[in-house]
């Protein structure tokens, strides 16, 4: 087929250079193979990224102040930070709570000044509710009505309001407020939450990986060394609840673990408690790790089981020969083999736990709760940015643990069953 | 394949069958039945839209969402009196008309029918309800609670207490328990101090406190024998007592009552419909129809003009009502001014203070 | 299985324990799932074995719950069981309705995951395919972004899907399609693995083998890779559909109250008051799940065998 040019060049018959040949050759398959996935690849980025940018967007963007107070906002932008409010800036202001009384605008833009300077939402709104009584001189007129008018942290916290775009959703999220000086500083301990939420959502599911590889790694083993069809019958043990539904599972163990459940009744019957001192293993913290173990142990054990089965029996027989203890060999020869499949299987379960929010939900009860039932929490009370600043942050550490997941595992081992 | 098609077919004409034209959202449990019963029902039967109902741990919060998402999917919603005046000075509720609400069964127009307060700008009240707290006559027995200091006092009455998870109606509770008078509540809740009294109080018994979220858990959290003592809807545990059976006793002491109000969200589906709804079931017979499915009062002077019998047959209302005077001996009515503003806000609090420590 | 004989006695002793400990866990992640099953034949509203049903007295037992799921709901559940109440419950049983449409959107939400996925598993499996590893991770993504962010941003998207563009073309929320639109995304992951995997034993040179037969890519596809894979698609599917059938938080965010599934009704059920009821449906889809894992191992099974893998 080829042929040899005068230059030296390898041509194919119809005289093409080979290597342009083979470049467009591979250049179409390339083409063809990324035809096959751009219809899913087209779908997956307009109903899952695409969204999930639209609402990230929503974390550094709130114009409910900016937009319904358009003549404070042009003070502002005149006079710099800093400047003390004016006759002329409590005029501006007067002419904004006048068209949100109007508007019914009133509730949204106070709050989003809550939002930086938490309990002014009321001074906004109960000042709108008699906007149409505001008479010159406006700044005797408002402080009259409130003092707090007079407060030069109420005023930085409408200058920062008044841009649309803001990093204070992200403040919020970490506990930090700006002080009326703009440096920015810890809010005050009896409403801090947030940092606390995502180290306890941390802290359990590290919790909770750390009992399912306890709880994985014998069943593993045993699966990986019992003869095949034994095996076989074994494993489906592990996948019935990979397969049941979740919601399944979590009714179960409420009708186990509640004050009146199966497991109090038998410990009653069996004298070991009393009536009076039921356990309380159901609406806690207790509670959402049990039924997330329960839950999640399948992730773990197949991953384990998939690296067990590749590791041959005869290293343990060959270290035991030379003289090994059975806790040496376990320790010295069996274990570091399985490190990948451990890897693997705490790596999965540590993401899916850090992003759980059924379970909590319904057997987490006060204590029990994670980050992504605050999330929900937010978007029930229409804290639309806090919600998407709360989610941009678990999102980034989900993605930071995805990508190690990649990079260590591979995503194309992940197996299912 | 072509069994295939037939099973996309019978699919497909499953997907799009029965749209409902009313769609009401309420808060599930007793209540949700009894506004099945006495609104929903008969309204669809009487002029054959459709209607449906939805149940919501509190229809405020998602009608908020759904209107400020622009994803309405609800008609009708029954909120709280305070809820009502927020999301309508919030322009998130249609205003209602007064002058369209059927006139009394007696003939007096609405407006004076009502009583005063029970109609606003975007709600009309569908009766008169109230937090109050409930045990169990066969756990507890000897000596019983009778005041609201009683639920705070663990040593008098050791055991588990439910309360609602949430600031509304908990923190008052908690100052009366306090012994703060009915009267001096939100004056001292306005300030610093009061609130941090009223923390200080729920601290107390926070060890102890199982949180419920739906009006339907407390009289199930007593029959589970979860709880000794909880507060609840005075008309769950009066449904769960005298409709079931439950051993359950009332305390009115300490008791928090407000109107109810039917409202229609902005770019509510079906807003004719929906008016019409609200005009039905707010009339006297409406009202008087829901009283006899849950103790909650009807707002309007005809329709309590003659005594209620409850669906049993037997049952007299009246004295089960919280607005019967032997129950408003130390009552506190719901400051709707108090909470429309500071709601977001003492929330925000209650949710720190219930997350950490 | 009997103990290597070279053992020490303490080391016998820790097998046993071993073995036992094993077992224990074992019980841990079944006994849950099988518990409910007795208990939804209980006559008593209660969660317990009752006395009456530790002493297997028939009393004790019934099937009043698994009637509550046909009746609750109905417009007349006490009238007498003709064809008119049947259809009262078909038409008007909350269960019912949250069954239909379960059914309606996994099934679609199956398909359109399945068709999908499996194209696209076709071009991943390519060896030439370019940015691999980058696709790849963004396709397997809606398994690992925390349900409730998907589901947030949904939400909104939902709310004016057209509005990205600068157009207005109604919303998504509370429709059918949003739903199997939702649940489609997050059953693709499951596809793309179970197809992948199955391609990665495919032998490329049976693609072509029939080629120099004279096949072009279409027969090749349908004749010689499709039935091999089959099994692998399939699993796929199912994982889909149970991606779908189990699904509650979309559901919760997305769904207008004409598209409550099972998982909602559920989800109801169990915040407010656990009624045996629910240990009823709890009982059907444990033996729903029984039944998809039975037919996935069987699929496994039968995919190891035609492409020739040997059982491990």
């Amino acid at each position: 087929m080829s042929q040899i040019t005068t230059n030296g060049d390898l041509t194919t018959s119809d005289g093409r250079p080979l290597k342009a040949a083979l470049a467009a050759a591979q250049f179409r398959a390339k083409r063809r193979a990324f035809f096959l996935v751009a219809p899913l690849l087209l779908f997956i980025i307009v109903s899952f990224i695409l969204p999930i940018g639209q609402m990230l967007h929503r974390s550094v963007f709130h114009d409910g102040f900016a937009a319904n107070a358009p003549d404070v906002k042009a003070w502002f932008a005149v006079n710099p930070d800093g400047t003390a409010p004016d006759e002329a800036a409590y005029a501006a202001l007067a002419q904004d709570f006048k068209a949100m009384k109007a508007d019914k605008t009133a509730g949204i833009a106070g709050t989003r000044v809550n939002y930086t300077l938490p309990e002014t939402r009321s001074l906004i709104t109960a000042t709108a509710r008699v906007a149409d009584d505001l008479a010159p001189p406006y700044k005797d007129a408002f402080l009259a009505l409130n003092p707090k008018w007079g407060d030069a942290a109420v005023w930085q916290a409408m200058r920062s309001a008044s841009s649309a775009y803001t990093a204070d959703f992200y403040l919020i999220s970490t506990d930090r407020e700006r002080a009326a000086d703009g440096t920015i500083q810890k809010v005050p301990e009896n409403t801090r939450i947030y940092i606390y939420l995502f180290v306890k959502t941390f802290l359990l599911s590290a919790v909770i990986t750390v009992i399912c590889f306890f709880l994985a790694f014998p069943v593993a083993h045993l699966l990986a060394t019992l003869p095949t069809a034994r095996a076989n019958l074994m494993m489906i043990l592990v996948l019935l609840p990979f397969w049941t539904s979740l919601l399944v599972r979590t009714t179960s163990w409420i009708v186990l673990l509640q004050g009146q459940g199966v497991v109090n009744d038998v410990l009653i019957a069996l004298g070991i408690v009393g009536d009076d001192g039921r356990l309380k293993m159901m609406y806690n913290q207790a509670g959402t790790i049990i039924v997330m173990t329960h839950v999640l142990l399948p992730f773990m054990i197949l991953p384990l089981y998939s690296v067990m089965k590749t590791i041959p029996p005869s290293y343990a027989r060959a270290a035991r020969s030379l003289g090994a203890t059975s806790w040496t060999t376990f320790r010295r020869i069996y274990l570091p083999q399985t490190l990948p499949g451990i890897g693997a299987g705490a790596l999965l379960v540590f993401i899916l736990a850090v992003g759980y929010y059924i379970t909590p939900a319904l057997v987490g009860g006060a204590d029990g709760q994670l980050i992504s039932n605050f999330i929900d929490f937010h978007m029930d009370k229409s804290n639309w940015s806090l919600a998407a600043a709360l989610s941009a942050m678990l999102l980034g550490g989900v993605l930071v643990l995805y990508w190690l997941y990649d990079r260590l595992v591979g995503i194309d081992n992940l197996k299912l069953g | 394949m072509k069994k295939l098609l037939i099973l996309t077919t019978a699919l497909t004409g499953v997907a799009f069958a029965a749209q409902a034209d009313v769609t009401v959202m309420s808060w599930g449990g007793a209540y949700g039945a009894a506004q099945t019963e006495a609104h929903v029902k008969p309204f669809a039967a009487k002029t054959g839209i459709a209607t449906i109902m939805v149940d919501s741990d509190n229809p405020a919060t998602p009608l908020k969402a759904m209107v400020e998402a622009g994803n309405v999917t609800i008609d009708v919603a029954s909120v709280e009196y305070a809820d009502a005046i927020r999301l309508c000075d919030e322009g998130v509720l249609e205003p209602i008309d007064v002058a369209a609400l059927p006139a009394g069964a007696d003939g007096v127009a609405a407006a004076d029918d009502f009583l005063p307060g029970a109609v606003t700008d975007c709600g009309v009240s569908t009766d008169i309800w109230a937090n109050i707290f409930a045990y169990d006559t066969t756990k507890i027995t000897g000596t019983v609670p009778t005041t609201v200091a009683d639920f705070f006092d663990l040593e008098k009455f050791p055991g588990k207490r439910g309360l609602k998870k949430g600031a509304k109606a908990v923190l008052e509770f908690a100052l009366m328990g306090d012994g703060v008078a009915p009267a001096d509540v939100y004056a001292t809740l306005g300030t610093p101090e009061g609130l941090d009294k009223a923390f200080a109080k729920l601290d107390t018994i926070k060890s102890e406190v199982v949180w419920w979220e739906a009006g339907a858990q407390p009289p199930q959290l007593l029959a589970d024998g979860e709880v000794v003592m909880t507060t609840a809807y005075n008309g769950r545990i009066f449904n769960a007592a005298v409709g079931e059976g439950k051993p359950f006793a009332i305390v009115w002491d300490g008791q928090i009552f407000e109107n109810e109000m039917y409202v229609v969200p902005k770019g509510a589906p079906n807003k004719d419909a929906a008016m019409q709804f609200i005009q039905f079931a707010t009339s006297t017979e409406g009202l008087q129809a829901q009283a006899m499915q849950i103790s909650y009062g009807p707002a309007r002077k005809s329709a309590n003009a003659t005594e209620i019998l409850y669906k049993d047959g037997k049952t007299v209302m009246g004295p089960n009502l919280p607005t019967a005077p032997e129950n408003m001996k130390n009552a506190l009515e719901t400051s709707s001014s108090f909470w429309v503003d500071k709601d977001a806000e003492l929330n925000e609090r209650f949710n720190a203070w219930l997350a950490t420590n | 299985m009997a103990l290597p004989i070279y053992l020490s006695p303490a080391e016998r002793v820790w097998q046993y324990a071993y073995r036992a400990i094993c077992a224990m866990i074992f019980i841990f992640l079944v006994a849950p799932i099988l518990i409910v099953i007795p208990l939804s034949f209980n006559a008593e509203p209660y969660f317990t074995f009752t006395q009456k049903m530790l002493s297997f007295d028939p009393a004790g037992y019934s099937m009043r719950w698994y009637d509550t799921l046909l009746t609750d709901g109905m417009r007349a559940p006490e009238k007498l069981r003709d064809a008119g109440w049947w259809s009262d419950a078909w038409n008007n049983a909350t269960w019912v309705k949250a069954t239909k449409n379960s059914l309606i959107v996994g099934f679609w939400a199956t398909i359109l995951a399945t068709v999908l996925g499996t194209i696209a598993a076709l071009g991943l499996s390519r060896p030439e395919m370019p940015y691999r590893r980058l696709i790849m991770a963004i396709l397997i993504s809606p398994m690992i972004v925390p349900i409730i962010i998907i589901a947030t941003g949904l939400f909104f998207f939902y709310s004016d899907p057209c509005g990205i563009i600068g157009l207005h073309c109604g919303r998504l929320t509370a429709t059918y399609t949003g739903l199997v639109l939702a649940h489609a995304t997050l059953g693709i992951p499951f596809v793309i693995i179970t197809v992948t995997a199955t391609l990665s034993g495919f032998d490329q040179s049976l693609i072509r083998a029939s080629a120099s037969l004279g096949a072009n890519p279409r027969v090749t596809f349908f004749k010689v890779i499709l039935p091999l894979i089959l099994p692998g698609i399939i699993s796929g599917a199912l994982f889909a559909f149970v991606t779908s059938f189990d699904e509650v938080v979309a559901v919760l965010f997305l769904a207008g109250p004409e598209q409550q599934t099972i998982p909602r009704q559920m989800w109801n059920g169990i915040r407010e008051a656990i009624s045996p009821a629910i240990l009823a449906v709890a009982t059907l889809l444990v033996i729903v799940s029984i039944t998809l894992l039975t037919t996935v191992e069987l699929l496994r099974r039968r995919s190891e065998r035609l492409r020739g893998v040997t059982p491990q």
